[in-house]
């Protein structure tokens, strides 16, 4: 447990101090989805029926943003070496970065979402039905994720590779996290329907994603 | 959670079990770290064959060869980072509970530190990370000198510093195995010295070690295995 929560506790001191990549993500969301009115136009009647999607695609892409480095970046100095010798299973200290990566990129996502939402001419009740999906939808993203970070660590590749692995992964919540966001305002299906399936989504990447980026390290690091 | 729990009891049952054991060296019975008829191939190329080593308690075994005979390959493979492709590695008179990595400090080319750390950061991750005790972790810093600036980013610190660091590591948690591939390279004469004096305190303790180098270590009664390199 003490190893889990100093893993927990290192990776979110990194990402918060000077470098780190915390408030990238927030800056990217905010910059794609301000510069969405520009591309459609001053249509605020259109802005408001594709506002859930814009922020949905907005937060999709920044939470893969600094994905690719959460395991490089301990492969190339070493730290991975040592996790995986240690006595913490792998699949646990991955899931303990994960959260660490949530709670300092997914998070801020959630929080932001509302503000972005006035932006994008939203009700009330369609702020608080993306805030609450992007809640529930966000740590699904950041844990298929594991699995293109791991992939990209294991394969000494880079950069592109992760998004080309894990968006087609994404599309399954991206489809129940707009669609939930929708029912909340326009109907018709009712909210909790498309609602239920983003949280199952979810508990299957919770577990799911650490046992795969666990086995794809292992093997990697021949 | 529930699992985070379960293994949090193994970890505490595990750790009374250590208490229980006779008290004097790392643990009451003779050690003894065997590999046998090892063979590792990587990227198609045989790096060696048939090697069998045996090193006992209060040993060291230094690793001689040229670049590419295949020093730091073995080191990985006993550390568990590299599958032997033949033969076997086990630690006779060990923990029968924890694999031979578990029970071995690994002291690679790279520090495994975050610049964005302080020293005390650094170090106090990787005993929590290790399952050691974060009492040690003042007199580990003293060890290697690095006290007055625990507070320092590591990301400030000299190539020499950040190895010094990376080695408080190995004395603030014990381990009866350590595995040390060029141990001394960027290290001062005075550190050296100090790497010696933890090196003959960890094999005074009971402890083993097999070291990977090109330079003297400056330790006394050492053993020898020259790996051949096969062009």
């Amino acid at each position: 447990m003490t190893a889990l929560r100093a893993l927990l506790v290192r990776d979110m001191r990194i990402a918060l101090r000077v470098g780190g990549g915390a408030m990238m993500g927030v800056l990217f969301f905010l910059t794609v989805v301000t510069l969405m009115p520009f591309a459609i136009g001053p249509d605020l009647e259109l802005l408001r029926r594709i506002g859930p999607a814009i922020l949905w695609i907005g937060a999709l892409l920044a939470s893969l943003l600094a994905l690719d480095r959460l395991f490089a970046a301990d492969h190339d100095d070493g730290s991975l070496d040592l996790i995986l010798m240690g006595r913490l299973p792998i699949e646990l200290a991955v899931a303990a970065k994960g959260l660490a990566h949530w709670l300092t990129t997914g998070l801020p996502l959630v929080i932001a979402a509302p503000v972005l939402g006035l932006f994008l001419n939203l009700e009330p009740a369609a702020i608080g039905a993306v805030a609450l999906t992007l809640l529930v939808g966000t740590p699904a993203l950041t844990f298929t994720g594991l699995i293109g970070a791991a992939l990209a660590t294991a394969l000494r590749r880079g950069g592109l590779l992760l998004p080309v692995l894990v968006l087609p992964l994404t599309v399954p919540v991206l489809i129940f996290g707009v669609a939930a966001s929708n029912a909340a305002v326009v109907g018709p299906v009712p909210f909790g329907t498309p609602f239920t399936i983003l949280c199952a989504l979810t508990l299957a990447s919770l577990v799911v994603g650490p046992f795969a980026a666990g086995a794809t390290l292992r093997q990697g690091m021949e | 959670m529930e699992f985070c729990y379960i293994i949090d009891v193994l970890n505490k049952t595990k750790r009374r079990a250590a208490f229980d054991r006779p008290a004097g060296g790392h643990v009451g019975t003779a050690m003894d770290l065997i590999g046998r008829d090892l063979a590792c191939v990587r990227g198609q190329r045989e790096i060696f064959a048939g090697l069998d080593f045996r090193v006992g308690q209060g040993e060291a075994l230094i690793l001689l060869g040229p670049n590419g005979a295949g020093k730091s390959s073995l080191l990985r493979l006993i550390a568990g980072l590299v599958r032997p492709t033949e033969g076997l590695v086990a630690l006779e008179g060990g923990d029968p509970e924890l694999t031979v990595p578990e029970q071995a400090h690994y002291l690679g080319h790279q520090d495994a530190l975050k610049p964005s750390l302080t020293v005390a950061e650094n170090l106090g991750f990787w005993i929590d990370v290790l399952d050691g005790e974060r009492a040690a972790m003042a007199e580990a810093l003293t060890a290697v000198a690095l006290d007055e600036i625990a507070d320092l980013p590591a990301g400030y610190l000299s190539a020499g510093q950040r190895r010094r660091l990376s080695i408080a590591r190995l004395v603030a948690v014990e381990r009866p195995v350590w595995l040390l591939d060029e141990p001394t390279s960027a290290l001062d004469a005075a550190s050296q010295e100090r790497l010696a004096a933890l090196m003959t305190a960890h094999l005074a303790g009971g402890g083993l070690l097999l070291a990977a180098t090109h330079g003297p270590l400056g330790l006394a009664g050492t053993r020898e295995l020259r790996l051949g390199g096969r062009a």
